[in-house]
């Protein structure tokens, strides 16, 4: 694992093999689709005086999910919206199974879009809804019918092809505007933030669905988010953006324990942040040294260690405990060091300290990331 | 944003406009225009607009005076009057008695759906009484305004209330030792001043803008002076008709810029959705 | 069979107080009292009157209660007078509604916060509410008889527009200042429907294979089709109880509505019988209620899709 440069993708191992071209493992089902290989490459956008993507390379693999993630304003809606053919691309090309579509408008570009919210038909029942996509294609009202109950049958839904979308709730409208969206057999899905304005249970419930449905049907996904945990817990591939740039991409295990730049690493899961120096391969810690993972740089360092990976120890670094939180899975301890550091804890409860005992702490030394200054 | 290639773009829906609103200014054009006109009708020029300044027509536009006076305090009567009823008992009604926020709401609507025209045929014998126990003065116009300003004041202080979350407020201010008019005075009418200030502009515009009841009920308002003094003065009318429209759009303009969410929109029955989804309007005079 | 069962959600999920929902006040004592002002302004004011103005079409002159004043609703003068205010109501609305429609349209392309924009909204709220008689006096002084472009068109293009007789004075003079305070209304009316409009419906309809042509006809226009006939109503409504213009360019006559319970409360000798101002002012009250309970059920769609 190298800490240093962002993951290609090409030759990455994905941590789940995507079903590939979906066909057999769909079987007779009538709502099977092949995914897309999509491509993009130099993507750059530039609005009058801002740019939102400043040379963006994203591969997905036929039949894979892969997220971007990063903060509000990153360009990761930008580059969904890019792909979707809802923004002209400033430079750069985008590839649909090798064939260049900046130029094909949206309503021929065959993508399946699934927006963060408000985007079902008030005026027609939830069945229309999912007809809808069909309907432009000029599908006899027969099969339009019967695939429109059938994919409703597939997201849970299939008791309410009379609702309207005000009657239903959050989540069942997520799900609506799911089925619309694959309802057609697009080759490729694009979800913008489907689950943020819902609430913390569905949205849990929901992207499980969203990754099951994914994975049976095979379909290319771009799945845009600004929460790391969902990104992680959905995604074959995640891609981390920030200011208008990916800066890194990998599975979610090497961006959780790989981070290529402070950035990414201070963005995914919570971490303690270390002054560390790296010397001939070893990472002097306080309190410790170990052997550096990869093979960074000499010099300084920042080293990062999830609180996880935290231990009470008989050596390393000394402190006193500041502050216990009993938080039902787990502990959380924190240890002041120094006057200016605390090092964070996660433990099992049998580990309990007391508030102001005197301890040691121990980093586990296979996971210490370490990225370089500057 | 969306950038739909070859949509009619801006442009074209400004040059819409542009048009529209030119077609629109004609009538305004044509009463300066009008207002200009030399008294022997050949050239232009500011003749009409220095006479109504004019000691020696004084007397001539006596009745105006007395109209643009009548209306200015009656103007703020019904303001003062309306806000002293109308916003206690809404709030009253917010924190109290939340179940009859609707009832309220629908009677401040009636108004609407019950025109002047109509409430003049029932103010006439009210009116018979009233002029008995307070005289006939135009003031006493006031008590009819307030009705028909209802359904506007209702709708400015209704968005503020909505807003706001006075009833914390006003539990925190009771645990801090304030009794019912101290709050009243100290916390709810400065959380609500936006409404509220929006509710007496609009009625001063509404009042202004009224003929209906006064000339039924034979008051001498702005409006009913405006009306007598154009058969003999046509251009005195129109250049008066001109200040007061400008002034109606200057105090709506500072109530939309500056006042509550509901306040510049007009009031219609049908549920109004907090401050988001204002119901549609319908004019409460004429 | 195993199972994950998740805890309650954290509190932040659940309903939150709506503020509004009074405690068990038990303790506090009742605050009837400070409503009484107010109810009694309003009975007064307004309950007494409106009882009045629509009774009187119940009661003979001397009082007794009877229907039979209501026969003069019959009559083919206040049929006439129903039919013009139908009429006038119904041509000014329509054209309002279209006009009114497409300066909403307009309108989308300006900011919605910005200046211009609440300088729309200003101007269009004192034309469509507050203009009256001062709409009177503009059009006498654009077409009236001495009217600028009246002698424009006159001295420049020959063109003499009272050639057939002057209609200004009359019941057609009505329909451009009518008109003129209908389109401010449409617009103000109108406009909450055009910008409940989402844009993720346009793209939407893109993504799903969708022209613009398609989302024009099969989302925009049944979407606004109750916004605009509600509109459409609400214009009626509004012309059909408007008196300050007409009455101020129509000094005698009574050939609409309102002009009628003028005549009826002026002189009491209108039709030769008494209460015929209440009875006029219960036909109105009920074409406006019809109106206004039409308008309300189209109103709650309108607003559910707006949401």
């Amino acid at each position: 694992m190298t800490a240093t440069a962002p993951v290609d993708p090409t030759t990455a191992s994905s941590a789940t093999s995507p079903t590939g071209r979906g066909s057999a493992a769909a079987g007779a089902r009538t709502t099977s689709t092949a995914g897309a290989a999509v491509a993009l490459r130099g993507v750059v956008k530039e609005y009058a005086g801002h740019v939102a993507l400043r040379g963006v390379d994203l591969d997905l693999a036929p039949g894979e999910l892969v997220a971007l993630l990063g903060p509000s304003g990153c360009g990761k809606t930008t580059a969904l919206r890019t792909l979707a053919g809802l923004e002209t691309v400033t430079e750069g090309r985008i590839t649909v199974d090798g064939r260049d579509v900046v130029d094909v408008p949206t309503h021929r570009r065959d993508v399946g879009m699934v927006f963060q919210a408000y985007s079902l038909f008030p005026h027609l029942t939830v069945q229309q809804n999912v007809e809808f996509g069909l309907r432009t294609r000029r599908v006899a009202r027969a099969e339009r019918a019967t695939r429109a109950a059938e994919m409703l049958d597939l997201v849970g839904l299939g008791e309410l092809g009379g609702r309207f979308s005000h009657q239903l709730s959050g989540g069942q409208q997520q799900r609506v505007a799911l089925a619309r969206a694959l309802v057609t057999r697009p080759r490729v899905l694009l979800l913008d933030e489907p689950l943020s304005a819902l609430d913390a249970q569905v949205r849990v419930q929901l992207r499980e669905e969203i990754r099951r449905l994914q994975r049976e049907l095979a379909i290319t996904t771009l799945f845009v988010t600004h929460d790391q945990e969902e990104a992680l817990a959905v995604a074959d591939r995640v891609a981390v953006m920030r200011a208008g740039a990916i800066e890194q991409i990998g599975t979610p295990e090497q961006l959780y324990s790989a981070p290529a730049t402070r950035f990414v690493a201070e963005f995914v899961g919570s971490s303690n942040r270390l002054r560390a120096e790296v010397v001939d391969g070893r990472v002097r810690l306080p309190g410790q040294e170990v052997a550096a993972v990869g093979s960074p740089d000499d010099g300084e360092a920042w080293a990062y260690v999830r609180p996880e990976d935290v231990t009470f120890a008989d050596r390393g670094v000394a402190g006193v405990v500041e502050s216990v939180s009993f938080l039902g899975a787990v502990c959380r301890t924190r240890v002041r060091t120094s006057p200016d550091d605390v090092v964070v804890l996660d433990h099992r409860a049998h580990e309990r300290r007391e508030v102001g005992e005197s301890v040691h702490v121990a980093f586990t030394p296979r996971a210490v990331a370490v990225v370089p200054f500057g | 944003m969306t950038r739909r290639r070859g949509a009619p773009g801006t442009a074209l829906r400004k040059a819409v406009l542009a048009v529209v609103g030119a077609v629109f200014a004609v009538p305004i054009a044509a009463m300066v225009a009008f207002s200009l006109r030399s008294a022997d009708g050949t050239g232009h020029d500011l003749g009409h607009w220095t006479a109504l300044a004019a000691p020696e027509n004084e007397r001539a536009y006596r009745s105006l005076v007395e109209g643009v006076t009548n209306s200015l305090v009656l103007a703020a009567v019904t303001a003062v009057l309306v806000l002293v009823l109308l916003v206690p008992t809404m709030v009253v009604v917010h924190l109290r008695y939340p179940a009859l926020v609707r009832p309220l709401e629908f009677v401040c609507l009636v108004p609407v759906t019950v025109p002047a025209i109509v409430l003049v045929v029932g103010l006439a014998p009210v009116y018979s009484v009233v002029s008995r126990v307070a005289g006939s003065g135009a003031w006493t116009l006031a008590l009819a305004y307030g009705v028909t300003v209802l359904p506007y004041a209702h709708r400015a202080v209704q968005a503020d209330l909505a807003a706001t979350d006075l009833r914390t407020l006003t539990e925190a201010a009771r645990t801090l030792g304030s009794g019912g008019v101290a709050t009243l005075l100290h916390v709810v009418v400065p959380s609500l001043r936006r409404g509220l200030l929006a509710a007496a502009f609009i009625t001063v515009a509404v009042v202004l803008g009224e003929y209906t009841i006064a000339s039924l009920l034979n008051r001498v308002t702005l409006q009913t002076s405006l009306v007598q003094v154009s058969r003999s003065d046509p251009f005195a009318a129109v250049i008066l008709a001109l200040l007061a429209l400008l002034l109606a759009f200057l105090l709506l303009a500072v109530v939309g810029r500056v006042g509550s969410a509901g306040a510049g929109r007009p009031v219609l029955p049908g549920r109004d959705v907090a401050a988001t989804a204002p119901a549609p309007a319908r004019k409460a005079l004429s | 069979m195993v199972a994950l069962v998740e805890g309650r959600p954290p509190a932040a999920d659940r309903d939150r107080l709506d503020g509004a929902r009074p405690p068990r006040a038990r303790r506090r004592p009742a605050a009837w009292w400070a409503l009484t002002p107010f109810a009694v302004y309003v009975l007064l004011f307004l309950a007494v009157p409106c009882v009045v103005a629509l009774g009187t079409g119940f009661v003979t002159g001397d009082g007794r209660p009877s229907l039979s004043a209501l026969a003069a609703l019959g009559e083919p003068l206040v049929l006439r007078a129903f039919g013009s205010s139908a009429l006038v109501s119904g041509i000014t609305a329509v054209v309002g509604a279209v006009v009114g429609a497409v300066v909403c349209w307009g309108l989308t392309a300006l900011r919605s916060d910005g200046l211009v924009r609440s300088l729309v909204d200003s101007a269009a709220s004192v034309l469509a509410q507050f203009g009256g008689v001062m709409l009177a006096f503009a059009f006498t002084a654009t077409i009236g008889i001495q009217g600028v472009v009246t002698q424009l068109l006159l001295t420049r293009l020959g063109v003499d527009v009272f050639a057939g007789g002057v209609w200004f004075y009359q019941v057609p003079g009505l329909l451009l200042p009518y008109v003129y305070f209908q389109v401010p209304l449409m617009v103000i009316t109108f406009m909450p429907a055009v910008t409940g409009l989402k844009p993720q419906w346009q793209e939407a309809v893109a993504t799903l294979g969708g022209t613009r042509r398609e989302h024009l006809l099969r989302v925009v226009v049944p979407v606004l089709a109750p916004a605009f006939v509600g509109s459409v109503l609400l214009l009626f409504a509004n012309a059909f109880s408007s008196y300050a213009t007409a009455a101020a360019l129509i000094s005698q006559g009574a050939q609409i509505v309102p002009l009628q319970i003028r005549a009826a409360l002026v002189s009491e000798t209108v039709l030769g019988r008494e209460n015929v101002a209440g009875v006029l002012a219960l036909g109105m009250v009920v074409v406006m209620v019809v109106l206004m309970t039409l308008y309300s059920l189209l109103q709650r769609r309108t607003e559910r899709w707006q949401r």
